[in-house]
């Protein structure tokens, strides 16, 4: 069952990366398609960073009830969490619902409305045109949407420590800079490029292959969203194994 | 001349598309007629590529679309012109970068070069200064003709029409007809239209071909099709009150 789909969506990725008819037209989209993921996500994955940082560092704050715990761990805990997991996962979960439903329903409102089919008339490829595009845009935009979340998520968990007489200023950034593994950020920009790449190829394969009208493109703008976040979390599992 | 031989198509269980068999000559507007669902929309999807026949060949001045590889196609497909039956204008592009989109992808020519081919196709739909008007600001027949336009674009060879007429009022749609008669005259192009209106095959029909489930029952002309006695066609012609009385008038 899982098969047939899983054919078609290889079959288009083949058909996305085939050679461009044109690479001014693709480099124009390409940098469209970066102003509306890159600079239209920024908003919402500023306001989520910081509050991830900050209730984890409450948290971590709150379970911390040994003295023999120096409350520098706070800082490290909120650093590591932030890097490995929070920013990109939490990140690319709330990009999933923003840029995977749009994609997923702009491409397949053009698929119901014939605009694909007129593409193909043309000559064009239509998957390399509509596509390619918003991959290339979201692996590169993503892994900095992520590297901004990081250092808001740690200014959120640093602004919540201090002012809640949780940890010290000190303390807090003691803990960040002590045992710092530059590794783990590796790590994360892996995640963000994988993740990017499945938010937009999976959003696009759902919308490219609708069949109907618009309440086809709701159908298929909700399964691109919730295909994508299993397909998140699944590979960040398996990124996790393989890496650390 | 384009040659469409022995075209099956199917979907499942239901056999759409029966060996159909037609040509289709240049300067003259060939009509593809017939009742809902009778296969008329998927045969010239075929003839276009949109969808593959499961046997027969489409052949353009000799060369077999259906036996082309993606990049063979290519050459053939930049010949094409086609108006869809929603126009299928690109919803973020104004009516300029529509039409000058073929002509961005495939030529080499300046901008201003570019320009002033839009604004000729623009001239040619009676759509000037329209340049900058977005789909949604356009109505029906204006989106028709910007689809016409796009397909003109590139001087094509081959021009497809898939229901011109539908959503149009009557005085629309007869502009339309007239504006598709004119371009397939002026640049004898092969023009397919497919309809079921029965006021385009009155007044552009110079050859139909009447499609029945799936099937070739009838080819002829518009002076021909009133007279003839195929029961199938009689039926789906003299379907309303009023062209029944013209017949029994005449």
């Amino acid at each position: 069952m899982i098969f047939h789909p899983l054919g078609k969506y290889i079959l288009l990725l083949k058909a996305v990366f085939r050679k461009p008819e044109k690479w001014d037209i693709y480099r124009k989209e390409i940098f469209k398609e970066m102003n509306s993921i890159g600079i239209g996500s920024l908003g919402i994955i500023a306001i989520i960073s910081v509050f991830l940082g900050a209730v984890t560092t409450v948290q971590t704050a709150f379970q911390l009830v040994s003295d023999l715990i120096p409350k520098s761990v706070i800082g490290g805990i909120v650093r590591d969490s932030s890097i490995l997991e929070l920013s990109p996962t939490i990140s690319a979960i709330v990009l999933a619902g923003k840029v995977g439903s749009s994609v997923a329903s702009q491409i397949g409102t053009m698929r119901v409305t014939e605009q694909i089919d007129a593409l193909e008339i043309m000559g064009i490829n239509s998957p390399g045109y509509l596509i390619l595009p918003k991959i290339i845009a979201a692996i590169t935009t993503i892994p900095l949407l992520v590297i901004i979340s990081i250092a808001l998520s740690i200014m959120g968990g640093f602004l919540a420590g201090t002012a809640s007489g949780a940890v010290t200023t000190h303390d807090f950034i003691n803990g960040l800079i002590t045992d710092f593994i530059p590794y783990t950020f590796t790590v994360s920009m892996v995640k963000a490029v994988i993740f990017a790449f499945i938010i937009t190829s999976v959003s696009a394969y759902q919308g490219f292959y609708t069949d109907g009208g618009a309440l086809e493109v709701g159908q298929s703008s909700t399964k691109a969203v919730v295909i994508s976040c299993i397909a998140i979390l699944f590979s960040d599992y398996v990124i996790a194994q393989l890496l650390l | 001349m384009i040659e469409i031989k022995n075209i099956h198509k199917t979907f499942g269980d239901n056999h759409v598309l029966k060996g159909i068999s037609a040509e289709f000559k240049e300067g003259i507007c060939n009509l593809i007629i017939g009742g809902s669902g009778s296969g008329k929309t998927t045969l010239l999807k075929c003839m276009v590529g949109l969808h593959e026949p499961d046997e027969g060949s489409v052949i353009y001045d000799g060369r077999d679309f259906t036996r082309m590889n993606f990049q063979s196609r290519i050459e053939i497909r930049t010949e094409i012109g086609m108006l869809f039956q929603g126009s299928a204008l690109f919803d973020s592009m104004n009516v300029e970068e529509n039409i000058m989109f073929p002509l961005n992808m495939f030529t080499e020519q300046h901008r201003k070069e570019k320009l002033e081919r839009v604004n000729f196709c623009l001239e040619r739909v009676n759509l000037v200064d329209k340049n900058k008007l977005f789909p949604a600001e356009l109505s029906g027949g204006m989106k028709k003709r910007v689809g016409i336009a796009r397909a003109i674009a590139m001087n094509p060879k081959y021009l497809f029409v898939d229901e011109p007429n539908s959503g149009l009022d009557p005085k629309t749609s007869i502009v339309i007809d007239e504006l598709i008669q004119e371009l397939t005259e002026e640049y004898k192009t092969i023009t397919i239209i497919v309809t079921h209106d029965m006021n385009s095959v009155m007044g552009i029909g110079e050859n139909i071909i009447f499609l029945h489930d799936g099937e070739k029952w009838w080819e002829g002309s518009n002076k021909e099709i009133t007279s003839t006695d195929n029961q199938e066609l009689n039926d789906f012609v003299f379907a309303s009150k009023f062209m029944r009385s013209l017949k029994k008038n005449k």
